[in-house]
């Protein structure tokens, strides 16, 4: 039987032809393709192309091979720009820098934010300190994360999804930290001691979540194609495995928890309410995910809250 | 007929319409039918109980009082609809659904219960009869639709009435808002300052603002949607029948 040598590649709502690739060696994979159409059309850079066999499939994923597809002589190929699309770097980056930065524009009362008579001063309690510190520390750690530990494996992100997140993460930063640098602020009830444990705690879950992240990204040095499922290691923060499947976002949550409790704020406990949410959903698809996957799951798991949730 | 609808599992005989998905089965039907005539049922007795007493004092003010408590009672029981989306027996948004009962329950218990002073406001008469209009074509638009006997001019009325309807009731809520907001300022309505034990603040004044401003984005999509939907259901009146 024979394979494609000519790849066609029609617009997918026009189907127009927007490109005809002949002599096309059939071992080339979808990725391979993109480069040639990207040739064509410079402003189509590979990261935003989706090719698809069919109008309203799933899109033909970069290291398919063409001689693999469902295809005849000629592979007719649909294509749909994606929009900008942005590294995923680059997308923490933004995210996690802005995060951070506008938590200290409180911290160091900026002009016009409180009254003037504090512009520029800084709160006499020591947990203001404290709790300006940990979420620096928070963030630079996921910046650091970002750099040396995560392997991604979709290679962008599209540009109006970042605006969200960022407006997200900036927007909670704000607003929690306005409260907890504010001239008003009062510090915890139980004082010294609800400190100290929420502390304690949070510099566990920061802990644990590290070893979570490169856990995981020991996993993927085989390539993309994740063949083993997250398993218990020698290091005891890893022993949450044995109860959920994602201990990265119980470990999160519980940071989130131990900062609420530390500066005893209103908002950072909703904050840690609008991320639990959201993490159980991708706990919850992850954990699922991997059921299928693996026929021989630990069935004891649950996605995120060990026998519960 | 046969089971039309894939994947039912229940004797499908109250099915609306032979399609590729789950539609409710003949429980869920009944009780949804149930559900429609009783809020169709509702807001007549609002709508009659507005007549009355404008024909009884001869005038439109005030016309709150006389039927406030049916209002809180049917437009509060419509959060049940948030339940049957997300249930799924009915095929809409849960989100979509939430936030529009969210922002009926929001002017009835937030603003016109809280803030005594705006119910004798014509704004609030204003809102409620487009409300009570709305409300009743579009109750008994669900209930025919479940029963497959939907006649032309309720489905017609559904999706013409909105055009003056929508602008109205927005309007309404809108003076109504504006009406309360320096007694919301006065009082301190539902409002938090600093210093407290939470370090949380909230000002109902800023945040009826907010509201009033997020109408501008959001009304005139809602309004091209229906009008969108208008010309998808009504569009073609050359092959259309009485029944569906």
């Amino acid at each position: 039987f024979s394979r494609a040598a000519f790849v066609e590649v029609l617009d997918a709502t026009t189907k127009e032809q927007l490109c005809f690739l002949d002599k096309v060696d059939p071992h080339s994979t979808i990725g391979d393709i993109k480069s040639l159409f990207y040739k064509s059309y410079p402003q189509w850079y590979p990261a935003r192309q989706a090719l698809r066999l069919d109008t309203r499939g799933k899109s033909l994923r970069d290291d398919e091979i063409l001689q693999n597809l469902p295809v005849g002589t000629t592979a007719t190929m649909y294509f749909k720009d994606l929009g900008p699309q942005l590294g995923w770097t680059t997308v923490f980056f933004a995210e996690y820098i802005g995060a951070l930065l506008t938590y200290l524009v409180f911290f160091f009362r900026v002009p016009y934010i409180y009254s003037h008579t504090y512009a520029l001063t800084s709160s006499p309690h020591p947990v203001v300190t404290l709790a300006c510190v940990c979420h620096t520390f928070h963030y630079v750690k996921r910046l650091m994360e970002t750099i040396f530990v995560h392997r991604f494996s979709h290679g962008t992100m599209p540009l109006r999804t970042i605006v969200k997140n960022c407006a997200y993460y900036w927007g909670f930063s704000a607003w929690l930290a306005y409260y907890i640098n504010h001239p008003l602020y009062t510090p915890p009830s139980y004082g010294e001691l609800q400190v100290k444990y929420a502390l304690f705690t949070f510099a566990m879950c920061e802990i644990g979540n590290l070893s979570i992240h490169m856990s995981l990204s020991n996993l993927r040095t085989d390539g993309f194609r994740v063949r083993r499922f997250p398993t218990p290691t020698k290091n005891p923060f890893t022993w949450l495995f044995f109860f959920v499947s994602c201990p990265n976002y119980t470990y999160e949550v519980g940071a989130w928890l131990s900062f609420t409790v530390m500066t005893q704020c209103l908002p950072v406990a909703i904050y840690t309410l609008f991320g639990f949410i959201q993490m159980t959903i991708w706990a919850k698809v992850k954990h699922r995910a991997y059921i299928r996957e693996f026929k021989d799951y630990p069935s004891v798991r649950t996605a995120i809250i060990p026998l519960i949730l | 007929m046969s089971a039309a609808a894939q994947g039912t599992s229940k004797a499908a005989h109250g099915d609306v319409a032979p399609k590729k998905k789950k539609g409710p089965g003949a429980l869920a039907t009944a009780y949804l039918v149930i559900y429609n005539v009783v809020m169709t049922a509702g807001w007549l007795v609002i709508a009659v109980g507005l007549v009355r007493a404008y024909l009884a004092r001869g005038s439109y003010h005030g016309l709150y009082y006389s039927i406030e408590k049916p209002l809180k009672f049917f437009q509060t029981g419509a959060l049940l609809e948030i339940l049957h989306c997300a249930v799924g027996i009915v095929p809409s948004s849960v989100v979509l659904t939430g936030f529009q009962v969210m922002s009926r329950v929001f002017l009835t218990w937030a603003v016109t219960h809280s803030v005594r002073e705006v119910q004798s406001e014509d704004s609030v008469l204003l809102f409620v009869t487009a409300w009570t209009v709305t409300e009743i074509i579009r109750y008994s638009f669900y209930t025919f639709s479940l029963l497959n006997h939907l006649p032309y001019l309720i489905k017609w009325a559904r999706y013409t009435f909105f055009i003056v309807l929508y602008p109205m009731g927005v309007s309404g809520e809108l003076l109504t808002i504006y009406a309360a907001l320096p007694y919301v300022q006065k009082t301190g309505l539902y409002s938090v300052t600093l210093p407290n034990k939470y370090n949380f603040s909230f000002d109902y004044y800023s945040f009826l603002i907010l509201v009033m401003i997020s109408y501008i984005p959001l009304f005139p999509q809602l309004y091209f949607h229906m009008m969108r939907q208008r010309k998808k259901v009504l569009g073609h009146t050359d092959d259309y029948s009485k029944v569906e």
